[in-house]
């Protein structure tokens, strides 16, 4: 419904649901686009949204085996929540949980796609039912599980101060991909 | 092809190749500490940026609305742990309230 409101389509939304499956980088690139944000900006926020995965990918690279394909496949089941969820104890990863987590998220979630384009269709103006305000209340869901840590926290702080900064002075869409300079504490703060 | 096309293909490569690149290249192997270190703060970053934009960003001006009135009633909510569903649903419902009366 969200996606509805910034523009895309039906297909559209489902194709990325089953492709990108990644709430926070879907959102992302959603909510650009429909703030007039360009294309460049949607993409590269939401790539480096999704970059994420490649340490998280790295971290569970051990417990997959089988042919390139096979790990690349199952690969895309690795999200935030089914990661998580897989963590043991000593601090290995169940590769088992991790993908049925993943699969039963990822029926879920596509079908919630295909559910919410098609009630979205028949709701008319969707700044009318607040669905604006969605979108930050949203992302502010998303970023408090990620700001356990201080230099997380620190990047989260100074991503925002560089985006509320930049607003006034540079076309939409800018001034996210800037914020993402707020990551560099991660080299001094080792 | 459209520009919604455009960026849910370039989105969806760019993610199959991040969550694949461990698994598949890797196997094992660790990335060095700070370049790992600086991945996994990409997220908090590029989602504050997000709620700040989102929130109150316009065309080139911060614009102070009804979202902000919304925004506050969703933090709230997760304040109180309020799942992550019943925030977004609360946000809209107050943004919408105030504009009706507004």
């Amino acid at each position: 419904m969200l996606a509805h409101a910034s523009g895309f389509g039906g297909i559209a939304a489902i194709v990325m649901s089953a492709t990108t499956f990644g709430g926070s980088a879907q959102f992302a690139a959603a909510s650009i686009l429909g703030t007039g944000g360009g294309v460049a900006a949607a993409v590269v926020a939401a790539a480096l949204l999704n970059a994420r995965y490649v340490p998280i990918g790295v971290t569970v690279a051990g417990e997959f085996e089988g042919s390139p394909l096979r790990r690349l496949l199952e690969a895309q089941l690795i999200v935030d929540e089914s990661w998580a969820l897989s963590r043991r104890a000593d601090g290995r990863y169940d590769r088992r949980l991790l993908i049925g987590a993943g699969l039963l998220m990822y029926c879920t979630w596509v079908g919630g796609t295909a559910l919410g384009t098609l009630v979205g269709d028949s709701l008319g103006d969707p700044d009318r039912y607040g669905l604006d305000a969605a979108f930050p209340a949203l992302f502010l869901a998303l970023l408090v599980p990620q700001v356990r840590t201080r230099p997380a926290l620190a990047a989260a702080l100074g991503g925002g101060a560089i985006a509320l900064v930049l607003i006034p002075f540079v076309p939409a869409g800018v001034p996210i991909v800037a914020a993402t300079a707020a990551c560099l504490v991660g080299w001094t703060r080792l | 092809m459209s520009d919604v096309w455009l960026v849910v293909v370039l989105v969806g490569v760019a993610t199959v190749c991040a969550k694949a690149a461990g698994p598949v290249l890797l196997a094992g192997r660790e990335l060095p500490r700070p370049l790992s270190a600086v991945l996994f703060l990409l997220a908090p970053a590029l989602l504050a940026a997000l709620v700040v934009t989102q929130a109150v960003g316009g065309d080139r001006e911060i614009v102070l609305d009804e979202r902000l009135v919304g925004f506050g009633a969703g933090a709230l909510a997760l304040l109180f742990r309020a799942p992550l569903i019943v925030v977004v649903i609360v946000a809209a419902a107050v943004t919408a309230a105030t504009r009706a009366l507004g």
